[in-house]
């Protein structure tokens, strides 16, 4: 059997993952035309698109930690494009959101965004989301100079808490958090991660140094 | 013949060896992803209703009583509800309702009646001629179906019970058995689900107490065995599975005004020009129709109910009493 590296750094990898991503929405469409989205498949299409931008976001922040916990160096091949769809996915639920609960009438878009808390911070997160996927590319990341670049990128895990709280805010009208929860729980693993790796060092080389003091 | 001497499977080099514990971290991983999968929720089709049995009626003659309005297909009405004793997802009583059991059962009719009486579903079926009503509902979420209900108008039953001069509002008790009843292990409101109506709105010709929907018996997600129908007040005003009707002085306490009582109201008529706090009520979704693409419709006084009911609450401040 070829190892997961070789696997992951098969040619086709990263074309098959191109592909995968896209099935969500591929089953969406086909699911309009045959009209198996159920009694309301506005609602269906425009929930079920905000799901695949959660999933996407769990998806692209997960590389990270994965690749340091298994040692597979060759996953960090894929962070961006999985980023780039967490955008794509997130631009086509707005999208859903304006062409069919508001009729593109953007007087009523900007009024409804301004009523309602949770489309506000969805919105919100969708807006510091386009830059990074704006500065997606090798030459942005050279002409912004890598540290600047990073500092910028860092702005996912505010994206992910207002993705999350958009989430949760929308379920509250009928106490259903269940999978709130779920994705919740996963994006605290995954940025509780980092927040260890970036003060648990320090941290324990001070407890260190107290200790040999004796 | 000469053969390499077989010397078992060799590594190159030791850094090619995956260390142990970087092995079973990565059989945790593949573990979890398994069971996430399995987990992962799964749509099951909407239960259909086991063998429909057909409720015949004519035509309403009352005004209003049917409108021109394409009706929603079956399958539409019976897929997509609120009925949060089966779960608060649109799906969940579909899947779930089939617990219900609606024979025998028994409808309790008692306050400030001068004739209390306790009837059974088959002789409270029977009490007035039945109509085929084709009312819009309008949900306060923003959507909107058109359904032809079977029943007849509860101002029959109410007339039956004589109330006295003490009855000034009629509240609608509902089933709430957890044998039967999967959401109500939920807390998000207080069970039973109890509703109400002031006596003149219950007695309005326009009020139904409905035991069928399209001819037929009513599915159990639909609020078998009998529910009412109140078509210019937003859905939830209009109580499903009723097992005891009460005659009472006071205003009493519903289930959603209980809830949240800054966002649903005691009266709870349609009207686009008082939002809820979260959401514009101005327009709502059709379902039914079939066109993803097509625009929502404006919101109607009353759902379009205006000239039977507004007459009810002429003078009346309706931002105030909502």
């Amino acid at each position: 059997m070829p190892s997961a590296r070789s696997l992951l750094q098969h040619p086709a990898a990263k074309p098959l993952l191109f592909v995968l991503a896209l099935l969500p929405l591929a089953l969406l469409v086909v699911g309009v035309q045959r009209g198996t989205l159920g009694a309301n498949p506005a609602e269906a299409l425009i929930r079920s698109l905000g799901d695949w931008t959660l999933r996407f976001l769990c998806l692209t922040l997960a590389v990270t930690p994965l690749r340091q916990w298994t040692g597979w160096t060759a996953l960090a091949r894929f962070r961006r494009m999985l980023g780039l769809f967490a955008a794509f996915y997130a631009t086509t639920h707005f999208c859903a959101y304006a062409v069919f609960d508001m009729g593109l009438d953007w007087n009523d878009i900007v009024r409804d965004v301004a009523k309602r808390p949770f489309i506000l911070v969805g919105t919100l997160a969708l807006l510091l989301l386009l830059p990074l996927a704006a500065t997606s590319f090798n030459r942005a990341v050279r002409a912004l100079g890598a540290p600047r670049w990073q500092r910028l990128h860092r702005l996912v895990y505010a994206i992910a808490l207002l993705a999350i709280l958009h989430f949760f805010w929308m379920r509250a009208a009928k106490n259903n958090f269940a999978e709130v929860y779920v994705y919740a729980a996963i994006i605290a693993m995954l940025l509780g991660w980092r927040a260890v790796k970036a003060i648990g060092p320090r941290y324990f080389m001070k407890l260190g140094s107290h200790s040999a003091k004796g | 013949m000469l053969l390499p001497q077989d010397r078992g499977f060799v590594h190159r080099s030791p850094s090619e060896i995956t260390a142990q514990s970087a092995f079973e971290r990565r059989r945790l991983l593949l573990a979890s992803l398994g069971a996430i999968a399995a987990v992962a929720p799964r749509r099951t089709l909407a239960q259909a209703p086991s063998k429909p049995m057909p409720l015949p009626a004519a035509r309403s003659a009352i005004p209003g009583a049917v409108t021109m309005d394409k009706p929603a297909p079956l399958e539409v009405a019976t897929s997509y509800n609120n009925f949060y004793e089966f779960g608060t997802d649109k799906s969940d009583p579909a899947r779930y309702a089939h617990t219900l059991k609606t024979r025998p059962w028994t409808v309790a009719i008692e306050g400030e009646v001068k004739k209390p009486m306790t009837l059974a579903i088959d002789d409270l079926l029977k009490l007035g001629a039945l109509e085929e009503r084709v009312y819009r509902l309008r949900c306060v979420e923003g959507w909107s179906m058109v359904i032809p209900w079977v029943g007849y108008s509860l101002s029959e039953l109410i007339r039956r019970v004589e109330p006295t001069g003490n009855a000034k509002f009629v509240q609608f008790v509902t089933l709430a058995d957890r044998a039967q009843m999967p959401g109500l292990s939920s807390s998000v409101l207080q069970w039973p689900y109890v509703e109400a109506l002031r006596i003149d709105e219950a007695m309005h010709p326009l009020t139904l107490l409905a035991f069928g929907m399209y001819g037929q018996v009513l599915p159990n997600q639909n609020g078998a065995p009998v529910r009412t129908v109140v078509p210019w007040k937003y859905g939830f005003k209009s109580a499903k599975s009723i097992v005891k009707i009460r005659f009472v002085e006071q205003q009493p306490a519903t289930s959603w005004s209980l809830a949240a009582p800054e966002e649903y109201g005691f009266y709870s008529n349609v009207n686009p020009a008082v939002d809820h706090p979260r959401w514009s009520q101005a327009s709502e979704r059709r379902l039914g129709e079939g066109d993803l693409f097509a625009k929502k419709r404006p919101t109607l006084m009353f759902n379009g109910y205006e000239a039977q009911v507004g007459s009810m609450y002429a003078g009346m401040d309706l931002k105030r009493f909502f």
